[in-house]
């Protein structure tokens, strides 16, 4: 276990000789073993303690400690300290080994897994933690990569192997990779066994998309790229097997690199509370040493005259050096105000909140099992603080499933939902589902409420075979046909699977393919369709087409694609027709859903010889071939809508949340058009917006001009209405940073991927960021993941707001642990997101119950419990500073020592945690209706400097009081059997009880929601405190501990006198009813919102809520090119040479291969420009 | 909100449901009372409180009128003997000292003599801990351990019983009272048992174990200032000598101010003083011990009786009913603001 922790200095590069262990021994590379867990059980103690004195509080208190432990300057007992340090210290340490032993358990259980090592000719069984670089191993399917590999040879033609890389980067579909021909060739062991090829390459990194290195083999250099590799947690999928050279191994594999330790994350609530706790240890110096000036001038003035009773101690020679041991005496009695409790106390009521987000019913989604998750449980008030919400959109706003769900046809529309409700109708309402019986291999999963395209279908009308003839033909799906009628489709894009599926559905089949051929099954008759050619889908063609040739010979070439592109090139003769589907379009579009134009061609068998000719000769340049093919489609067929599904409630709490004053802005790596279709689908865009700016440029230049542009548009129309009209929103003075955010009138920001670059610079990022937070929505497309935390860095650095960021993959996870909040969604396939975060739920929705619900309520318990807390240690602690112009400043405490001991840990503390625990002011719908309820947190109005500045203050008034009213009542008093009454210990008792009972009442006013556990506690506090004080004053335990439980029988005589309760009762009057006074001035002049929520409850008056009704998902009638393509070319290219087919099934097609390396030139080619460049062109 | 993610009951069936369970508690459901500060009962507790308040406090000062209280300075009436004691040398002579008053009223009922200290820190830290509860319990212990330095042992190390400050620097003073009737001289009988708590007498304080007190104190010497070991505190009464001795136990219950009055004796109520202390001509005659001028403290005899409230602190009367003033005006301030100004409650109005 130890070699995993070897460190080295870094490398400059990595050489790698395979099946060379000797030689690869001498460079150290780390072994395949790796190790996660921070302690052992020798380190555990000492380490761990380290870890935690590197907590100030912690080394506070133990400083307190050492000083109570000298005797000169000890005015409390030492227990006082250590029995709450102890406790805490324990606590965390025990937390800390459990997660240690299942960091061990994991890191075993990984590094114990076999794999299949080449070791001199034979395969052999070796646990993960034995390979080493330069190794060979064998993978097979479904088996996970054990280390960074190079992929050396496969039981695939050509080397391929398909791998899928969702523990990596949260990506479900599969991956093909490559090896280089040179290795691919190597297939068994003997000949691999013989490989003696060195590899150079970069050193370890991050990077997951990028590979550098050279393969030196017999005296030639190939070079090798990602497409080479196989990294650590990738499985294999549909290969045999395949074999790997260990390039990087355990800590040194890409994923190891990326799994950097989460950041520890610290609300803005800790911060402040760490300022006020500098702030209050700053005034404790003050009061200490005024204290000690005061225990000084005493010492000299009065003191030096009183030593006949009682002399100097010993080593103190002046006043002066009496003074200095006071004020560190001082230092250990008022270090009270910040108790060690107040730190676990803050815990245990984060810990609570956590709890009930997981248990909330209403955040578990039973389709997937998943109830909410609280990840970090240190961070719930801040999530009733967010501002901004920086959220993903695959597979958080939409499920990443494609639906076809409507289609127009020879300018009729289909799909509609006969139903009144419209197109969301409620479940239960509507029809029943189109029944696809008749066809045996319909996909029972597909789902159509029209059932007039399917009687369209078996009418025979030949628009509508032509539509769905085309839909089976053009598309690169392959497919796989397990049993008889049992058809799975592999599509690299779900779009594309939608609309296949739909015409398997309406009986147009897709069965199989061939290089040559597409055999569909249409409406029962098996027919054969030779493929003549596929031109694959790319960004500047936004189409893709086939041309086919029936049985019958005629060649037809089928396109489907965006309708700004196909429509213009339509043939002029069918005006009317574009005119109606335009208006479909339009339609479809208006529903947020994606569409697609359908069109096809004739073509002659001497036109297409004739492409077909000059494509051959034209083979290197192979620009612009199809437009030369047709510059004119013939025929429209149609257009296809696919919704891609929204998550449920989306819209709703999108909505909702804007309300709440929340910015949402959408980070995606999607398309420019599809992340703009789907912010009019969950309505961050309307069509009411006064304007969405869109911000292309490619330089720096243009960018800022178009930066530019839009603030002065905003400007502008905020000028002119500034004068006649209101502002449509309020915004808060303390908010207005910038003339910008006055702005009236809606605005959205559409953001490029690139343009984002350029933004993202220094001397661009300020402008950048005030025209973004001048708008109502932000999107940004194809970002990558690091610009998506660098966003949320950028809005972190300038606006001081709270940052939430929510996503479901991979890409998200930066994002994820830049925002003060990560929140990941479960329940996908990926999970690295979620391991990235702090909360994780299943549903977008479940959001706003987080933010408003659970994230309110914590903010607002976590305030009350921290001004109370405050307050309460005032009120305490200050008591002993009046006390010390009484007592010659000599540090003599007011209060029994176990008073002390006790008052935080057991008189106190349990009423303020009940109310930190299960406050609430308002019922949690309430919060949803009024979402406004959410801005307090927001502008932090509810616990600030100046609020701790007010519980300070009445803590201070508390204990004047507290100290005061005892002292004029007792001075020369007497009882009533005529003893003296101002003995100390009654005094200790009376201050004792009367504090007591003030914080209790003062608990009392602050809880606003009293359950049962509160009851118990606070009633149960006040018990506990005179059963205690009865106890500690009794008879036994003094005559066991003498000189302990010195305040034996002062219970009883101090208690039974009618002076002191009366004094009590004047203390908690004069201290209760000023706050009750000013609390209900302010109620009644000032109520906040959720004041008179609350009282509209009380009075239960039929006042009209402001029900916010959702607007409805309505039709908006902007045109907008919405389309469906998102993905990349798809198999294509794979599918026309062959390359991906079994020899078998080519065989059976009397596949000849063509003598070309194409394809796999195209390959390299696609890597080395990289998936953005646009004008990258293909060859068939 | 309907309920649309409620748990599906067949679910359960297969694997172990992770679905939370639908308790009050879970769901933050738990039945509660809501309390708000509503004019109703804001105004009730104002105006109660008020009439609270003032009632006590009249009650306080109409019985506080009924107590007489005579008091004397006789560290600067005996200003001579004050002088001699600030010399520590002669803390063995003997110095007498007779103060005269007269009392204009009848004191009636029990009357109790204090003693009063002025600037005498009883509350200073290092005092208050430096003594050994456990010796006055008459326990055999190691004084050494306890806070009574540097009281604990003389330097031949016979031990002091009692140990520690407060012990040491017990008051010694001796008061008597006499009554002046007609030339004629009447000692006033004074009680000196029967004045500390009963649980100090019987609990706290206990002499060690043995036959007789002087052989339970063997090995042991009296505190530096004590003109006399600790079993001869009161050696008429076994049962007030030795740790158990009321003027003892009472000076070792330190007092919280710098300024306070113990109880030293009640006047026993026989013969012309069964009704208390008839009006007239009085003398004290005091054995001055005590220094106090060095630390320019004084020393005080007090004369009082006392009510059910105890003595004569005007303190908490006047300010119950200051409070019982101020919560029934906050009332009426408080009814006269929410009558102007309540049209602009509403939150929604605004």
């Amino acid at each position: 276990m130890e070699r995993c922790a070897a460190r080295r200095a870094p490398e400059e590069e990595r050489r790698v000789r395979a099946n060379a262990r000797e030689y690869n021994e001498k460079f150290q590379y780390a072994s395949n073993c790796i190790k996660t867990s921070k302690y052992n059980i020798v380190t555990f103690l000492p380490v761990n303690l380290f870890e935690q004195f590197q907590e100030v509080a912690n080394t506070y208190f133990l400083f307190l400690l050492i000083l109570q432990l000298i005797p000169q300057i000890s005015s409390l007992s030492w227990f006082t300290t250590i029995v709450p340090l102890v406790l805490v210290l324990t606590i965390t340490a025990v937390k800390d080994a459990t997660d240690d032993y299942f960091r061990h358990k994991s890191d075993n259980q990984v590094n114990n897994r076999q794999s299949q090592v080449l070791i001199g000719g034979v395969l052999r069984q070796e646990q993960w933690m034995n390979v080493r670089v330069g190794d060979i191993i064998k993978l097979e399917n479904n088996q996970f990569v054990a280390a960074d590999l190079l992929l050396l040879s496969s039981s695939e033609p050509h080397g391929l192997c398909y791998i899928e890389t969702s523990e990596l980067d949260g990506e479900t579909n599969m991956k093909v990779r490559q090896a280089i021909p040179v290795t691919s060739e190597l297939g068994d062991t003997g000949k691999l066994a013989g490989f003696d090829g060195e590899v150079i390459c970069e050193p370890p990194n991050n990077k997951l998309d990028k590979f550098g290195g050279t393969l030196y083999w017999k005296e030639n250099k190939y070079p090798l790229s990602n497409q080479n590799m196989l990294l650590r947690g990738c499985v294999l999928r549909n290969t045999e097997w395949c074999f790997g050279l260990v390039v990087f191994a355990g800590p040194d594999t890409k994923l190891m690199q990326n799994s950097g330790r989460t950041k520890f994350k610290r609300t803005s609530i800790d911060r402040l509370m760490n300022t006020l706790v500098l702030w209050i240890f700053g005034f404790l110096v003050c009061m200490g040493v005024i204290l000690a000036i005061g225990n000084a001038i005493w010492e000299h003035e009065v003191g030096v005259c009183f030593q006949i009773y009682l002399p100097w101690d010993e080593g103190v020679h002046s006043a002066f050096f009496s003074g200095f041991l006071s004020f560190w005496s001082y230092i250990i009695i008022l270090n009270t105000v910040v108790p060690i409790s107040l730190y676990v106390s803050v815990e245990v009521i984060r810990l609570g909140h956590s709890y009930f987000i997981n248990w909330d019913k209403k955040m578990y989604c039973a389709k997937r099992r998943t109830p909410a998750e609280a990840r970090t449980t240190t961070l719930n008030e801040e999530l009733g603080q967010v501002e901004y919400i920086f959220s993903d959109k695959t597979g958080t706003l939409t499920q990443n499933i494609m639906v076809f769900s409507k289609c127009s046809v020879n300018g009729h529309s289909y799909g509609d939902v006969q139903d009144v409700l419209g197109p969301k109708a409620e479940l239960g309402e509507r029809p029943e589902p189109v029944d696809f019986s008749f066809n045996p291999l319909a996909d029972p999963r597909f789902q159509f409420w029209d059932p007039s395209l399917l009687e369209a279908v078996k009418l025979g009308d030949p628009h509508v075979h032509e539509f769905f003839r085309l839909l089976s033909l053009c598309h690169t799906v392959m497919s796989e046909e397990r049993s008889q009628g049992e058809l799975f489709y592999k599509a690299q894009s779900p779009d594309e699977g939608a609309l296949v599926a739909a015409a398997r559905n309406f009986g147009f089949v897709f069965r199989s393919r061939t290089p040559k051929t597409i055999t569909v099954q249409e409406l029962g008759r098996a027919v054969t369709y030779q493929l003549l050619a596929i031109l694959d889908f790319n960004n500047i063609r936004k189409r893709m087409s086939v041309i086919v040739r029936s049985p019958e010979g005629k060649i037809r070439l089928y396109c489907k694609g965006a309708d700004t592109i196909l429509l213009e090139r339509l043939h002029p003769l069918n005006q009317d027709l574009s005119n109606i589907t335009t208006d479909h379009l339009n339609e479809y579009a208006g529903e947020g859903l994606r569409t697609l134009v359908l069109a096809y061609k004739d073509l002659e068998e001497s036109y297409y010889e004739d492409w077909a000719e000059r494509l051959r000769r034209a083979g290197s340049a192979p620009e612009a071939r199809e437009d030369r093919l047709a510059r004119l489609y013939d025929e429209l067929l149609g257009a296809t809508a696919i919704e891609d599904k929204l998550q449920q409630g989306v819209p709703e709490t999108i909505a909702i949340l804007t309300l709440a004053n929340i910015k949402i802005w959408v980070l995606t790596g999607d398309k420019q058009e599809t992340a703009v279709n789907i912010g009019y689908s969950c309505k961050m865009l309307t069509d009411d917006m006064t304007e969405v700016f869109v911000v292309t440029g490619h330089t720096v230049l243009e960018v800022r001009e178009e930066l530019r542009k839009a603030r002065e548009k905003m400007m502008d129309a905020s000028h002119s209405t500034a004068n006649g009209f209101s502002y449509q929103e309020k915004l808060s003075s303390s908010k207005l940073t910038s003339v910008l955010e006055a702005i009236a009138g809606e605005y959205a920001l559409v953001i490029n991927g690139h343009s984002l670059a350029h933004a993202l610079e220094a001397d661009m990022e300020v402008e950048f960021l005030e025209t973004a937070c001048a708008c109502k929505a932000v999107i940004c497309c194809r970002v990558t993941p690091l610009q998506k935390a660098q966003v949320v860095e950028l809005v972190k650095k300038y606006k001081k707001a709270v940052t939430l960021a929510i996503g479901d993959g991979a890409n998200d996870v930066s994002m994820i642990k830049t925002a003060h909040i990560g929140v990941g969604i479960s329940g996908q396939e990926g999970i690295q997101a979620v391991l990235a975060s702090d909360y994780s739920f299943s549903q977008f929705k479940f959001l706003q119950r987080l933010l408003l619900v659970h994230g309110r309520w914590s903010y607002l318990r976590m305030c009350k419990f921290l001004c109370y807390f405050f307050y309460k240690n005032f009120a305490f602690t200050m008591v002993h500073f009046w006390f010390g112009f009484f007592c010659g400043f000599s540090a003599q405490t007011v209060y029994d020592q176990y008073f002390i001991t006790l008052y935080n840990i057991v008189y106190t503390s349990l009423p303020v945690l009940a109310m930190g625990v299960f406050d609430q002011d308002v019922p949690e719908q309430r919060s949803m209706e009024y979402p406004k309820l959410y801005e307090p947190g927001q502008l932090n109005l509810l616990f600030n400097k100046r609020e701790f500045f007010i519980c300070i203050a009445q803590g201070i008034y508390t204990s004047v009081l507290m100290f005061f009213i005892p002292y004029g009542v007792f001075a020369d008093a007497t009882r009533d059997d005529g003893a003296q009454l101002a003995d100390y210990q009654s005094f200790a008792v009376t201050v004792a009880t009367s504090l007591v009972i003030v914080v209790s009442v003062q608990i009392g006013l602050d809880t606003g929601f009293w359950t049962a556990i509160n009851h118990f506690f606070i009633w149960g506090s006040l018990a506990a405190y005179f059963a205690i004080l009865f106890a500690m004053h009794s008879d036994g335990l003094f005559q066991m501990f003498p000189n302990q439980f010195r305040f034996v029988g002062n219970a009883q005589n101090t208690l039974a006198q009618p002076t002191v309760w009366l004094t009590i009762a004047l203390t908690t009057v004069v201290c209760i009813m000023p706050v009750v006074a000013f609390r209900f001035l302010k109620l009644d002049l000032k109520p906040e919102l959720s004041d008179t929520v609350r009282y509209t409850q009380l009075v239960r008056k039929k006042q009209k809520t402001q029900h916010r009704c959702m607007r409805r998902v309505g039709r908006a009638g902007s045109r907008r090119s919405g389309y469906a393509f998102s993905h990349q070319e798809g198999f294509g290219e794979l599918i026309m040479s062959g390359k991906n087919m079994r020899l078998s099934s080519l065989a059976l097609a009397g596949f000849a291969a063509r003598p070309s390396a194409g394809w796999i030139e195209t390959l390299r080619k696609k890597k080395g420009s990289d998936a953005g460049s646009p004008d990258k062109a293909l060859k068939v | 909100m309907k309920n649309k993610t409620s748990c599906l009951p067949q679910e359960a069936g297969a694997r172990p449901s992770r679905c939370p369970d639908n308790s009050a508690f879970k769901q933050q459901r738990l039945p509660a009372w809501k309390p708000q500060l509503t004019i109703a009962t804001v105004l009730s507790s104002f105006f109660l409180t008020g009439a609270f308040c003032l009632s006590v406090g009249i009650c306080l000062i109409l019985s506080a009128n009924s107590i007489r209280e005579f008091q004397i300075n006789y560290s600067d009436k005996c200003s001579e003997c004050s002088k001699l004691r600030e010399n520590t040398s002669n803390w063995n002579k003997e110095c007498h000292c007779s103060v005269n008053f007269t009392l204009k009223e009848d004191m009636l009922g029990d009357v109790f003599m204090y003693y009063g200290l002025q600037n005498f820190y009883q509350n200073h830290r290092r005092y208050v801990i430096s003594r050994s509860d456990a010796q006055l319990l008459g326990q055999n212990v190691n004084i050494e351990k306890s806070y009574c330095a540097p009281f604990t042992t003389y330097q031949n190390g016979t031990p002091m019983a009692p140990c520690g400050a407060i012990a040491n620097s017990m008051f010694n003073d001796t008061i008597d009272l006499f009554y002046n009737l007609n030339s004629s001289v009447v000692q006033v009988p004074l009680l000196k048992t029967g004045n500390s708590w009963w649980t100090d007498k019987n609990v706290k304080f206990r002499n060690p174990k043995s036959d007789n007190l002087s052989s339970a104190f063997a090995g042991t010497a009296r505190p530096p200032y004590w003109q006399k070991p600790v079993y001869l505190l009161d050696e008429e009464d076994e049962r007030n000598n030795g740790y158990v001795n009321d003027d003892f136990i009472i000076w070792m219950r330190v007092s919280a101010f710098a300024t306070f009055r113990n109880l030293y004796r009640r006047v026993e109520r026989v013969k012309q003083f069964v009704n208390g202390l008839p009006a007239g001509n009085y003398t004290f005659h005091i054995s001055y011990n005590f220094p106090v001028t060095k630390f320019k403290g004084r020393k005080h005899v007090i004369l009082s009786t006392v009510v059910w409230s105890g003595g004569s602190n005007p303190f908490l009367g006047i300010a119950y009913v200051v409070t019982g003033t101020a919560a029934t005006l906050m009332g009426f301030v408080i009814t006269a603001i929410h009558l102007k100004l309540r049209k602009k409650k509403t939150y929604f109005q605004k």
